[in-house]
């Protein structure tokens, strides 16, 4: 057990173990994530699954330390990112290391941008504050390109408000990616969006793995998008990882009965045979 | 004859834009008839305009062989307690002041029924108990509730006229794959105890059509196209559907 421990936080870019994150009082706290071990290889797109209060977005905020103190605590647990101890960082390095390296994308992109301020400014304020000497403007064309935004000059100058909900996704996805971290967090990334539109942002997340070798920790409660997106799959309940492994081992033969029950839920499109 | 809903040739406008162009359907007693488009596609409007707290701009709703278009006054309420609706977040329809059960029992109030307190509070506790609640949770209030829970008590409230139709607007999108699983099957069960008529609003086809009978299928304000759900979900003739369809992840295909 323990040499499997060290093979992985060798070859991982992120390995997590035995997090525990408690809310409330000390004495009968509320255990939000209760030992909790998972991993992520680089290049993966690795889904959490789970419903409403199964700890699945505690343990992703946790990566980078944006749990909300003092009203919830990490009070056990590793996190090693790239050979760094996350709990251990002064609050210089937990700077750097947010933002820049492990970033992330929210389910309402609208409430995650500032209405004031043009997305352009937005993406370029990331860039200006983590990497020095790089032309602003140029690169904000550059990031909303890629993103696949039909006229990034246009986009750069809107408002939040005049992007369509889709294309303010997209935009959040452009400051994700503005200081090229290792490691995209993703949770509920398109849960509020229409389903042709959830289709080109998760066909995004797919290309950006392909093309810059991103890893993705992909947070969800949907089962049809896991199936299509992801390799390897976590389900939480309760605020402990049931089940684990290959994405289509887990859902064709599911072992945990937390499992069996989520996927009996999931409607089908399709009568199955 | 036995179409419980007819819609015909409906428009509705808000200012210039027309959010629902044309529109005809028809729903008959005891069936569900699934609605899906997209965000903005009109689905709302028609969901609204069917219940006339959206005025018509042009063609006609007719429920039950009367058209309830221009109704006003009495007869207006006559038909509300015909045709209840059912919201996306039953939260933001219950007043977070008032307790559950009263909430259920000046619906009744309100439309005359139950000569007594007492026999109002006894109908409230058998909705309750039709939609799977508690009736000993009567006196709390909606902050109490899980989002399922609350759903229960925002269709125990839609029930309690007795209505023949329910335009169910996104029922279950904001809740858990699990939850949402209960309430379908919930609502169902309660079609089929009482022969109610669905239409049943939704983005999701998945949902829509574990529910329903039929789908029409909205783009633009217009149906495009509308057959059984079998039709419409295995073989879909518009360009629409069919790019609608396949944007759906498909858990069964990535499993193939």
């Amino acid at each position: 057990m323990h040499d499997m421990g060290c093979a992985i936080t060798d070859k991982a870019l992120l390995d997590v173990q035995s997090l525990s994150v408690h809310f409330g009082s000390v004495s009968d706290p509320v255990r939000a994530v209760d030992g909790v071990d998972f991993h992520i290889f680089p290049g993966e797109i690795v889904a959490l699954v789970g419903e409403s209060g199964s700890g699945k977005s505690i343990s992703a905020l946790s990566l980078a330390r944006l749990i909300p103190e003092p009203a919830g605590r990490i009070v056990d647990g590793r996190i090693i990112f790239q050979g760094l101890e996350v709990l251990k960082l002064k609050s210089s390095e937990l700077r750097k290391l947010r933002g820049a390296r492990i970033a992330y994308i929210f389910q309402e992109p609208a409430t995650s941008l500032n209405p004031v301020y043009t997305v352009g400014w937005q993406i370029g304020e990331a860039i200006r504050l983590h990497r020095k000497g790089v032309k602003v403007k140029a690169e904000v064309a550059k990031l909303l390109a890629a993103v696949g935004l039909p006229d990034p000059a246009r986009a750069a100058g809107a408002y939040p408000h005049e992007l369509s909900g889709g294309m303010q996704q997209r935009a959040m996805i452009a400051m994700a990616l503005a200081c090229n971290p290792d490691l995209l967090v993703a949770d509920e990334p398109t849960t509020a969006l229409d389903v042709t539109v959830q289709k080109q942002i998760l066909d995004l997340l797919v290309e950006l793995r392909e093309k810059r070798g991103l890893s993705i920790l992909l947070i969800t409660h949907n089962l049809g998008i896991v199936a299509n997106v992801a390799d390897r799959v976590y389900v939480m309940n309760n605020g402990k990882i049931v089940e684990s492994g290959e994405t289509k081992t887990v859902l064709r033969t599911p072992q945990h009965e937390y499992t069996r029950k989520l996927l009996k839920a999931v409607p089908r499109l399709h009568k199955t045979a | 004859m036995n179409e419980l809903l007819q819609v015909e040739n409906v428009s509705v406008r808000y200012g210039a834009l027309e959010a629902v162009r044309g529109v005809s359907l028809v729903l008959a007693a005891g069936e569900t008839l699934g609605l899906v488009g997209e965000s903005g596609c009109g689905k709302s409007s028609l969901g609204r305009a069917v219940l006339a707290l959206e005025p018509v701009a042009a063609g006609r709703v007719m429920f039950d062989g009367n058209s309830v278009t221009a109704l006003k006054g009495a007869a207006l309420k006559q038909f509300r307690r015909q045709a209840q609706m059912v919201f996306q977040d039953p939260f933001g329809s219950l007043n977070p002041r008032m307790s559950v059960g009263s909430a259920i029992e000046e619906v009744l109030f309100v439309h005359g029924i139950g000569a007594s307190r007492t026999t109002r509070r006894d109908r409230a506790a058998e909705l309750f108990r039709d939609v799977g609640l508690d009736e000993n949770w009567l006196g709390r209030y909606p902050h109490e509730f899980s989002g399922g829970q609350r759903q229960r008590i925002g269709i125990a409230r839609a029930l309690a006229l007795e209505p023949k139709l329910l335009v169910a607007d996104e029922p279950v999108s904001a809740l858990d794959v699990s939850v949402q699983a209960d309430i379908i099957q919930l609502l169902k069960r309660i079609q089929r105890a009482r022969g109610l008529a669905y239409l049943f609003i939704g983005h999701d086809l998945a949902v829509v059509r574990e529910m329903s009978d039929r789908i029409a299928v909205m783009f633009k304000g217009e149906i495009v196209e509308t057959g059984t759900s079998d039709q419409v979900c295995d073989n879909p003739q518009h360009s629409y559907t069919q790019k609608l369809l396949s944007a759906v992840p498909d858990i069964d295909k990535a499993l193939a």
